[in-house]
């Protein structure tokens, strides 16, 4: 199994390159990747044990091939061996096949280890690769606007899901302690308290998304902008399936919760009655199946809903006959496509002429798709009807019938109408290549040939089922005998051919379903998106509007609330103005200069006073150093503001004189502003020096500095010796400044000089 | 004395915050020092001011004298400060100086503008 | 500022500037001074002197550019805080002694060249600054 996915992960790096330059015939026989995994997962025995590759705590890479994990590997693999033999003919001429083969060789990893991952996190990072080369896959065309903001849309939608599928994981874990799925039945708390609801919801919604159920299905038909193969297989065969994995892989923990089947079916029903329906007011055939594949997925999330044994089998069985006629009907299209050039069902007739094969595997898809004996579709049909005879008759059988009538409708559009009637100009068909028309033919014969044997599918879906927790298999067969099933099977057949051939598709009805266009949850979900992206813009300039004062103002401002808060809590005025008389002439005298120096700075209109105004104060502060037993800070002062005065007459003098003054109104707003804001620090400082002094970190110093570090002066020996390692980064800042400085006016200079010359 | 160098340090605050709001850049930067100098100060006066006891130990002794000397620990975060502030105002003055050179103007607001229609 | 009197007076302050300034590096460790301060009055004295002078004259005491002495300077103060790992004296930044005084520079160890190395850099560095913007205008 590792060797399958490192084989993935390998060509998913190697592709890209390797594609461009491999001759154009041979693209077709990349198919080995998939064959060869194909036919290891259908050799290989499901085992009940888990293999550990390694572990990553909390992600542990446990991988387990059970009943379920297999059927799906089939699919993907064996529906990934035809789309990539087809699109090894199909996208020849496209710029971007390096890029679709190693992008779909990565989806083909993620989606096996998806299957095969026996833990929750790993099955989240694979459920997360889906959805990225989904978004690759689908802006494959990156030149098409269309294409990315599609491509866009379907990351949104399933990348949210994939979020809350991570919530979901998480609160999981909590509440059973394992992230190991097989083991979160036996640990599941028989009350499921509303953590565990919480979980159930989260990964309902990973669900939901993934698997296009209403209201989130929108992202599915803009999907269609990728190329059809990618379509085929991403997003009507195997990925979209993944959500419908997950309901199939949880349901052992979570099918007696009481809103398993009240919320699965109702979201089911709503899915399918409506994508049924607006399939049949689509024209372009990708759009059909896009809508009938939503329906399907509806129908799966609808009787793993009901959670009987027989619902599972049916619902089980159906994957393999989606997958098997959807996968074809989807090939047709894109080979319809490649030969006339339009896939609008208005417009193609009589294709049997030119395209016989084609027509042929059409034709059969059709039947397939609509549940005709002997089909292997007729034997799911069968299930399905029977499941719901059993318990939820008067309900759930009309509904089916609705639908089901309504796919086959749709089945007939893309399968057959194409094929049908006159022959089209030879001009407008051109042939299609055997790489086109084998894929979707061998599909829609091995639907049939299912259909005749359908003991070979028969071990497939039994063990799948056991592997969903089900019991009391019922052995696949094609002839019940005349009942009720029966009835209600041949009724729909009836009914919907009756449909097909009385009320053929018309121009006229292309326009209904787009009256409806601005309340759906598309238009929503846009309407969303441009709303937040406005809010965020005015948001942003409201809050960034560039003025660095109104920054300032504002975290001022906020200061002021806080220290005022704070104060106004608690505060008692605790100096003394006593001191006040032992203040010596100097010290008064150096106060009032270094008072007449910060009123000078503030209010002189010439930059040189304001500079000698900064020196003075400068001189000022220090001789407080000195004052107050500080002759190391008063030295260093006094040597850096002779040094700062230097620079700032250096430069300042080369600058305009200032600009113009601000309004007067303006300038008493800033001085109230400011003045309280000092006037509250200071009242702050007060409180401060009223509280006790901790000292413990300056008596260590006091007692240490000449024991153990030899040296007296207590300031220097910190500097140097018990913050030394503080000191050498800050003389590293110091050096990186200086070449800032060089690097500012030197280099510039350089280059002006060069262009002087010049 | 505590009382009104706690004035002082709330003046330069204010003062400082008066500079930045200026649309000046020369008068930012002058702001940025004015304001440096306050929080020196204010780091400075919550070590608490003694007088004539710098911490230096006695040459006859090996340790300091207990409770009777002015707290190294702030005097070198401050030492510190302002030589580091040193490095930044010659970094901010010369990005003035060149940041004019570039755009011709002094003035906060239009260098914004500038910005903006570029 | 083409003053005679400045220009005379420059020429015997620089040296009597830069002994002060190693003067104040030597005693750092047991009285005011440090490197710092000694970087910055070195520089000062650098300074002034090119103001009177000019700055071919300034510049012309250093054979090579200022700027080198910052790697000079932040290599000896990195080095000696290397220096107890290398002799396996201790951790990083661990004070070692000569344990005998010194003629003039008294005890002799890696903290003094820690500061000797920050006594440099400061000295580039503030050169550096003045320097250039003197070129530069």
């Amino acid at each position: 199994m590792l060797s399958v996915l490192c084989a993935c992960v390998i060509a998913a790096l190697g592709l890209p390159v390797l594609v461009p330059r491999l001759p154009a015939a041979w693209r077709p026989s990349l198919a080995i990747l998939p064959l060869g995994s194909f036919v290891y997962f259908l050799l290989t025995p499901i085992s009940e044990s888990q293999l550990l590759l390694t572990e990553l705590p909390p992600v542990h890479l446990w991988l387990k091939l059970d009943g379920l994990s297999r059927l799906f590997a089939l699919l993907i693999t064996g529906i990934g061996t035809l789309v990539y033999a087809y699109s090894g003919y199909y996208l020849k001429n496209h710029e971007g096949q390096g890029r679709f083969y190693g992008f779909i060789s990565l989806f083909m990893g993620a989606m096996l280890g998806l299957v095969l991952a026996n833990d929750l996190y790993f099955l989240f990072i694979c459920w997360e690769l889906t959805s990225i080369s989904s978004f690759f896959l689908i802006g494959l065309n990156q030149q098409e606007a269309k294409a990315r903001s599609a491509a866009l849309q379907a990351l949104t939608v399933t990348g949210l899901g994939g979020l809350a599928l991570l919530g979901g994981a998480v609160i999981l874990q909590i509440h059973t302690g394992t992230t190991q799925i097989d083991a979160l039945a036996a640990r599941m708390p028989a009350d499921f308290s509303v953590g565990i609801t919480a979980a159930l919801l989260l990964v309902w919604a990973a669900a939901f998304t993934k698997s296009a159920q209403f209201p989130f299905h929108f992202w599915l038909p803009g999907a269609m902008a990728a190329p059809t193969p990618i379509s085929t297989y991403l997003h009507s065969a195997t990925m979209v399936k993944a959500g419908v994995y997950l309901l199939f892989r949880l349901s052992a923990a979570f099918a007696a919760h009481p809103w398993w089947t009240p919320v699965l079916t109702t979201v089911g029903a709503v899915t399918m009655l409506y994508a049924a329906l607006h399939a049949l007011f689509r024209h372009d055939m990708k759009s059909i199946l896009a809508y009938t594949t939503i329906a399907a997925l509806g129908i799966l999330v609808f009787f793993i809903g009901w959670a009987s044994p027989l619902s599972m089998q049916a619902a089980l069985l159906f994957v393999l006959v989606h997958a098997l006629y959807k996968a074809a009907l989807f090939l047709i299209t894109g080979a319809v496509d490649h030969a006339t050039h339009t896939r609008n069902v208005l417009r193609l007739h009589g294709l049997r002429k030119q395209l016989p094969a084609l027509a042929v595997a059409g034709g059969l898809a059709a039947l397939l798709n609509g549940g005709f004996p002997p089909f292997l579709g007729f034997i799911g049909k069968d299930l399905m009807y029977e499941a719901l005879l059993h318990e939820h008759a008067v309900i759930g059988v009309p509904l089916l019938l609705v639908v089901n009538v309504a796919l086959l409708y749709a089945g007939l559009q893309v399968g057959y109408r194409p094929f049908a009637g006159s022959a089209m100009p030879e001009g407008e068909v051109s042939k299609v290549s055997f790489w086109l028309w084998l894929p979707p033919l061998l599909l829609a014969v091995l639907g049939l040939l299912f259909g005749f044997l359908p003991q070979m599918p028969n071990a497939l879906i039994a063990a799948a089922h056991v592997a969903v927790g089900s019991s009391g298999f019922a052995p696949l067969q094609l002839w019940h005998g005349f009942n009720e099933v029966l009835a209600w099977s041949l009724a729909t057949l009836l009914a919907g051919v009756l449909f097909f051939r009385f009320w053929p598709m018309n121009r006229e009805r292309l326009g209904w379903t787009e009256k409806v266009e601005m309340f759906s949850p598309a238009a929503l979900f846009t309407w969303l998106a441009s709303s937040l992206q406005l809010f965020a813009r005015r948001y942003t300039s409201f809050f960034q509007h560039g003025y660095l004062r109104y920054y300032v103002m504002t975290v001022v401002a906020v200061l002021i609330g806080g220290i005022s808060l704070l104060l106004f809590d608690d505060f008692a005025f605790k100096g003394s103005f006593e001191p006040l008389l032992e203040l010596t002439f100097y010290e008064l005298g150096t106060l009032a200069m270094l008072l007449a120096g910060l009123v000078f700075v503030v209010f002189t209109p010439s930059r040189l006073a304001a500079v000698a105004g900064l020196g003075v104060m400068g001189f000022a502060i220090c001789l407080l150093f000195v004052f107050y037993s500080a002759p190391d800070l008063a030295i260093t002062q006094f040597a850096i503001d002779t040094l700062t005065v230097i620079l700032f007459v250096l430069v300042l003098y080369k600058l305009p004189r200032y600009i113009r003054v601000s309004s007067m109104a303006v300038v008493l707003r800033d001085g109230v502003v400011s003045l309280v804001f000092g006037g509250l620090i200071a009242l702050l400082a007060l409180q401060v020096i009223h509280q006790p002094l901790q000292r413990s970190v300056s008596t260590f110093y006091a007692a240490q500095s000449y024991v153990a570090a030899k040296g007296k002066n207590v300031v220097n020996v910190i500097l140097v010796d018990f913050r030394g390692a503080d000191t050498l980064v800050e003389i590293t800042v110091l050096s990186i400044a200086a070449l800032g400085v060089y690097g500012l006016l030197k280099l510039r200079l350089r280059a002006e000089e060069r262009r002087n010359r010049a | 004395m505590d009382v009104i160098m706690a004035l002082l340090i709330g003046l330069l605050y204010a003062a400082g915050i008066f500079m930045m709001f200026r649309r000046s850049l020369v008068k930012l930067i002058i702001g940025v020092i004015l304001l440096g100098n306050g929080v020196n100060l204010l780091i400075f006066l919550l070590g608490r001011l003694v007088k004539g006891k710098p911490p230096i130990i006695a040459a006859d002794a090996k340790v300091l004298v207990e409770g009777a000397y002015a707290d190294p620990v702030p005097q070198a975060l401050i030492l510190t400060a302002i030589v580091i502030s040193f490095g930044l105002q010659a970094f901010a003055i010369v990005l003035i100086k060149r940041a004019y050179k570039v755009v011709h103007t002094d003035d906060l607001d239009d260098i914004n503008t500038r910005e903006e229609e570029e | 500022m083409k003053s005679i009197i400045l220009k005379a007076a420059a020429g015997f302050l620089l040296p009597l500037l830069l002994l002060f300034s190693l003067f104040l590096l030597l005693r750092g460790h047991y009285l005011p001074g440090g490197g710092f301060v000694g970087g910055l009055v070195a520089s000062i004295a650098f300074v002034l002197h090119a103001f009177a002078g000019g700055m071919k004259k300034g510049q012309k005491y250093f054979p090579f550019h200022p700027g080198f002495l910052m790697p000079v300077g932040l290599l000896l103060a990195f080095l000696s805080a290397l220096l107890p790992m290398v002799t396996g004296d201790g951790a990083f930044m661990t004070g070692l002694w000569y344990p005998h005084p010194v003629p003039v520079i008294g005890m002799l160890g890696t903290a003094l060249f820690f500061d000797l190395g920050v006594y440099l850099l400061v000295v580039g560095v503030t050169l550096t600054i003045i320097f250039t913007i003197v070129e530069a205008a």
